[in-house]
Formats: C-alpha cells, structure tokens, sequence
C-alpha cells in the first residue's frame, strides 16, 4: 500500500484575470440578450389562440427551468473535478452553482405558478413539470443543508459533491418517474429533433431567452467564483492588490 | 533514497478546514526507528498520525509517500461490545480465519485477557478493551506501527507490557510512531518529532 | 464467504443482529404502528382505506427505511471500526455493499414478508399482496443503498434524522412512484412485469454504484 499526494497549485490569480476578461463581453450581451428577447417576447410574438397574453412567461418559465436543471449538471460536473483532481477552483464553482441554481429552480416554480392562474384557475397543480421541479428544489436544498452542517467547509464540499453526483445519476430517473406518475401532462413542446408543435414565430424568441439566461448563469457563475477566489484568498498578496486597486 | 524509507514527507502541510496545524515537514522514517510525535494539545499530533495513516487526504498538502504496509492504532479501538474478546480479535485481523484459535488465545494472555476471552466486551472496562485492540501488536507482522497514544486508559502493568512489544518490534528491524505527552521508557534510541502547532514547522530531534 | 470484506461485514452485521434481535423488530414495530395511525387519521371506512392503501404502505417503507438508516454507520464510526476498516487493504467498495445487503436483510426484507399483514389491516385488495410484497422487495434494496449513502455522509455530523431525510427521500422518489404503481396496477388487473423490471433495473443500478458514493463519504466522514 503506496500513495503519493502532490500539492497542487492553485492558480487563482491567473482564473481571477481570466474570468475578469470574459465577463467584460459576457455580462453586457447577456443583459443586452434578456433585454431583447423580452421585448420581442412581449411586443412582437402573436398572442396564443387558447391563452392569449397570459402564455407570454414561458419566455422567463422556460429557460429559467432549463438552466436550473442544467445548473444541477454544472454543480455536480464541478463537484467531481474537485473530488477526482482536488482542484480549488472547481470546489468554488460546486459552492456558487449550488445557490444560483436553488434560485432559478425557486423562479421556474413561482412563473410556473403565476402561469397556472390564469390558466389551470390556481397557483399550484401536482403536474409533473411542476412536481419534477419541487423534487430538483429539495436536491438543492439537500446540499445546502449538508454543507451548512460541516464545521469543515474542505470536507463540506467534498461531501456535497458526493451528494450532486448521486442526484445528477437520479434525476434522469426521477423526471420520467415523474412523467410515468403524471401521464396527463402537456406534451413537450419543443424538440431539437423531430417536427416542432409550437410556431417558429413564437420558438425563435423562446430559443433566443434560452441562450440568454444561460450567458446569465454563466455570468453569475463567474462572479461569485470571483469573489469566494478574493474571499478564500483573502490573505496573498494578489488579492490585496485587486481588492486595493478597487477601493 | 525515497525508495528506502518506509514513510516520507516533503513539505507536508496538514490543514484542517481554514487552520493550518503544520507546515513544511520534511522526514524520513527508516526501518528499525522509534519515533515519539510530541506537541501541546490542538499541536496535530493526531491529525499527522491520522494522515500517515490515509485518514485524512482532503487535509494534506505537499507530498506524502507511505512505502509500506502499516498497522493503525487510533484513540478509538475498534472493538465492538457485542462481541466477545476473541471473536473481537478475529475481525480486528481481518482475515482473522487464518489465525488458530490457540494463538489468538495466546495473544490475549499476553495482554492479560487469558480470562476474558469468551467474555462480551461491553462488559469489560475501557482498559481492558484497549487490551483487545493492543493484543494486535502480538499477531501480526507489520514494518511499521503508527500509535496514537496507545497508553491512554492502560495501567501500570500494561504500560510495560506495551513497552516490551514496541521494544520487540523495533529491534525485529521494524518501526513505530506514537503519539504521546511523556516519551515512553525504553532502553531504545528514540527520536521526536515535536510539533510547535499554529501552522509552524516541526523540529527533528 | 468470509475471506472477502463483503461477507465478512454481511455475516459481521448479521450477527450482531442475532445478538440484539430487539433491533430487527423495531423496524416491523414502526410499520406497525405507523399502519394503526392511518385509519386513526383517514376514517375507518374500508373503501377509503383501500383506494389509498398502497401509497399508505409504501410511504410507511419509505420512512421506516429512513428511520433504520441513522444508525447504520454511528456504532462502527464510534467504536473505531470505520477507521481500520478504510485502514485495511480491503476494498471499501464491497465493504459498502455488504452494509447495503446486511440493512436490506435486516428492514427491507422483513418488511416485504410481513407486507401482505399490514396490507390486511389497510382492507388491500387481494391482487395487491403478491405485487406490494414484491415491488416491497425490490423497492427496499434501493432504498438501503440510498439509506447507506445519506448516512456515511452524515455519519460524523450528529445533526439526525432531519438532514438526512432531507437527503434521501427527494431521492427516493422514482421507488416511490414505482412502487405504489405496481400495487396499484396489480390491483387493477394490470400486467406488471415491466414495472418490476425497472424497479430491480434500480436496485441492481444502485448496487453498482451507490457503493463508489458510500466508500468516498466514509472516508470524507473520518476525516471530520
């Protein structure tokens, strides 16, 4: 029985001035991207024949829904390298993922339930979508809880990313559980492949806001990575420096 | 060089959580050494022994490089008191079938259990499940014994009964590092590791 | 068997098992008296009973397994046993399946035996006892390995149960709605076989690779 560890260096300077570069183009097209889509979105898409105006949220329900699943895949992507590689950065993006996607997960659930009213005639219904999401909530909250519950923060990640793993294999699961248990659900309206049921001049804004809250995430990713890097490196010199320059 | 070593280190940092314990330890563990890992209480002596060990390999920065097979002792000993003394030292071996019954018997005498073999452990006291643990150190071959203080909780007759088999040990051309306040009493050359604590390098002596 | 770490920790928790037989029960007891609550809370009525007797009883597994989890890791993680075990050569892997194996036996399985009394108390349909015993079988497996996963996390933590059921259940919610579906179609005179394949599909899923999760958590919860 023989084992090694190297030190890794953690090349926080260098991740620091990179993601800086990249949110400079980033962060302005992705606000000019949401800009744009919501006013095409609102101003220019024809009303549903059978909802009318009201249908027009799924231009914020959608995506935010989608990026919020994705983020999951995110978290638990980041969560493993930093198991596998035990690499300081990704251990950061698992701990800036994980609130960033509750919180898209939270909105999918409160557009979803501002777009039953006028719908279904009630905030909440037990369909699938909807129920698929509350389960992606708790995975959510279930990791929060866990890092919150190590004193050690090393280990707490660690140990979340144990966590995201075995939800990220599961929910794949748990979607088509959830469809199987909710037959009655609308059917999937858009697919990359295959003919779409929805009109091109409703899908084309709605593709668009997909890209867009996606730059957003990655967007935020970047920044909260940018400050738990400052916070974490609190005390080298590089961080007095920027955390200097800025004041 | 490093190939001779049973254990290595090379600028070995063990942080735990945000504070850091020790930095930079360089040290080289041969056969046939008695080390004595010494500090004030929170100095890391058990976070080390636990690292050489493999406990603890999210807390360890620089390298580290165990070259050998090793036997662990912890300040939990890992007997379990729904079982008797006996069937205790079977699991604790592992492949405790390959033992006679004869010799894990011996092995219990020697740690003065001659009595206690069949007997449950949660009826026994403490030091007397240490005994258990310590009844181990009379079976099995291992190059390299990490003790984290292995006298807690033992009288004065097993003090010296522990002593004789680190003696035994190292003079069979093996080695052991314990952690412990008071360096035991043994006609061997001893080294210490001393552990200054708040993140500073250890000193070699 | 016993020459490899996976039957020396089922026999190992087997047996200790047969030396506390109190242990074993308490998991029937809990189904037991969770069983006696439901027509307490819903009415006496038969036909209501019925119509949710499925969901009822598989919750109540749900629960019971959550409940058995805590203390699947706390002795051996007190008394040291983790700590040689990660010290040994063997491998944690099939340490981890041994535990999984030893709590199904211990809960999932006596509950699925003992399935068909408890579905007598909830005026079950007749057709359901075979399919509630079975998908119970199968079902509980997964939730073991979950169980086992939710507490080599939080072995070293002594938070209890409330984290960990926060943990696990939003996982377990494919056994859920698989299992009460196969008593409910069963029920309903409708096949389930395919339903069943998918259900020991997860379970022989979760054997494969639940233990990976388990043996990386145990020595993260050492290291606390």
């Amino acid at each position: 029985m023989a084992w090694t560890w190297f030190h890794r260096l953690g090349s926080s300077p260098w991740v620091y001035r990179f993601s800086g570069t990249l949110l400079r183009f980033l962060l302005p097209l992705a606000i000019a991207m949401i800009v744009l889509g919501c006013i095409w979105g609102i101003a220019f898409t024809p009303p549903d024949f059978r909802q009318g105006n009201s249908y027009r949220i799924i231009y914020i329900h959608v995506p935010v829904s989608v990026v919020s699943l994705a983020g999951y895949y995110v978290m638990a992507v980041a969560g493993a390298v930093s198991l596998i590689w035990r690499l300081k950065v990704a251990d950061m993006a698992m701990r800036v993922a994980a609130p960033i996607g509750a919180v898209l997960t939270f909105l999918a659930l409160l557009t979803g339930a501002v777009w039953g009213k006028p719908t279904w005639g009630t905030f909440w219904v037990w369909d699938a979508r909807i129920t698929s999401m509350v389960v992606l909530l708790f995975l959510y909250l279930g990791v929060f809880a866990l890092y919150e519950a190590f004193d050690n923060k090393t280990l707490a990640s660690k140990a979340c990313a144990i966590l995201s793993l075995v939800g990220t294999v599961n929910i794949p699961i748990i979607y088509k559980s959830v469809d199987w248990w909710y037959s009655l659900h609308q059917p999937a309206s858009i697919k990359f492949t295959g003919e779409s049921t929805i009109d091109p001049s409703m899908l084309y804004p709605l593709l668009w806001m997909i890209v867009a809250v996606y730059l957003l995430y990655a967007c935020l990713l970047l920044l909260g990575l940018r400050v738990t890097l400052l916070e974490s490196e609190a005390k080298t010199a590089w961080a007095r420096k920027v955390v200097m320059e800025v004041k | 060089m490093l190939e001779s070593c049973l254990l290595s280190c090379k600028d070995v940092a063990v942080i735990r959580g945000a504070r850091c314990l020790l930095s930079s330890l360089d040290w080289h563990l041969h056969g046939g050494e008695l080390w004595q890992i010494q500090g004030d209480n929170g100095a890391g002596k058990t976070s080390l022994l636990r690292a050489l060990a493999g406990l603890a390999p999210q807390s360890i920065e620089g390298q580290l490089v165990v070259n050998s097979e090793f036997l662990f002792l912890g300040h939990k000993t890992g007997v379990k008191g729904d079982f008797t003394a006996l069937e205790n030292l079977k699991l604790q071996l592992g492949d405790g079938a390959h033992y006679q019954t004869d010799r894990l018997r011996d092995a219990l005498r020697q740690v003065g259990l001659a009595d206690y073999a069949d007997e449950f452990a949660y009826r026994m006291s403490a030091g007397q499940q240490r005994r258990i643990a310590l009844a181990r150190l009379f079976l099995v071959d291992m190059p390299l014994w990490l003790l984290d203080e292995p006298l807690t909780a033992i009288d004065v007759d097993g003090v010296a009964l522990i002593e004789a088999c680190i003696e035994d040990q190292v003079r069979r051309g093996g080695s052991v590092v314990y952690t412990s306040h008071q360096p035991l009493k043994l006609d061997l050359s001893s080294r210490t590791l001393y552990l200054p604590g708040k993140g500073q390098s250890p000193h070699v002596a | 068997m016993s020459h490899s770490v996976f039957g020396k920790i089922l026999v190992r928790q087997l047996l200790l098992a047969y030396r506390r037989p109190a242990a074993v029960l308490n998991p029937l007891f809990f189904f037991g008296v969770v069983v006696l609550l439901m027509p307490l809370g819903l009415g006496p009525k038969q036909t209501v009973l019925a119509e949710f007797a499925p969901g009822l009883l598989w919750i109540t597994a749900l629960l019971a397994a959550l409940l058995s989890a805590e203390m699947l890791f706390r002795s051996d993680y007190d008394d040291g046993g983790l700590e040689q075990l990660v010290v040994s050569d063997d491998s944690l892997y099939l340490a981890s399946l041994g535990y999984i194996v030893a709590h199904w036996c211990l809960t999932g399985l006596p509950l699925a035996l003992f399935s068909p009394v408890f579905g007598q108390l909830l005026a079950l349909p007749a057709e359901g006892y075979l399919a509630l015993a079975t998908s119970l079988a199968l079902g509980t497996f997964v939730l073991s390995a979950f169980g086992c996963v939710g507490a080599s996390l939080t072995v070293a933590l002594r938070r209890g149960g409330m984290l960990l059921s926060l943990l696990l259940l939003p996982l377990e919610v494919p056994v859920l709605i698989l299992g009460a579906g196969v008593v409910e179609r069963a029920i309903n005179g409708m096949p389930i076989d395919s339903l069943l394949s998918i259900l020991a599909g997860l379970a022989l899923l979760a054997a494969a690779l639940t233990p990976v999760a388990i043996g990386t958590s145990i020595k993260i919860s050492l290291e606390v």
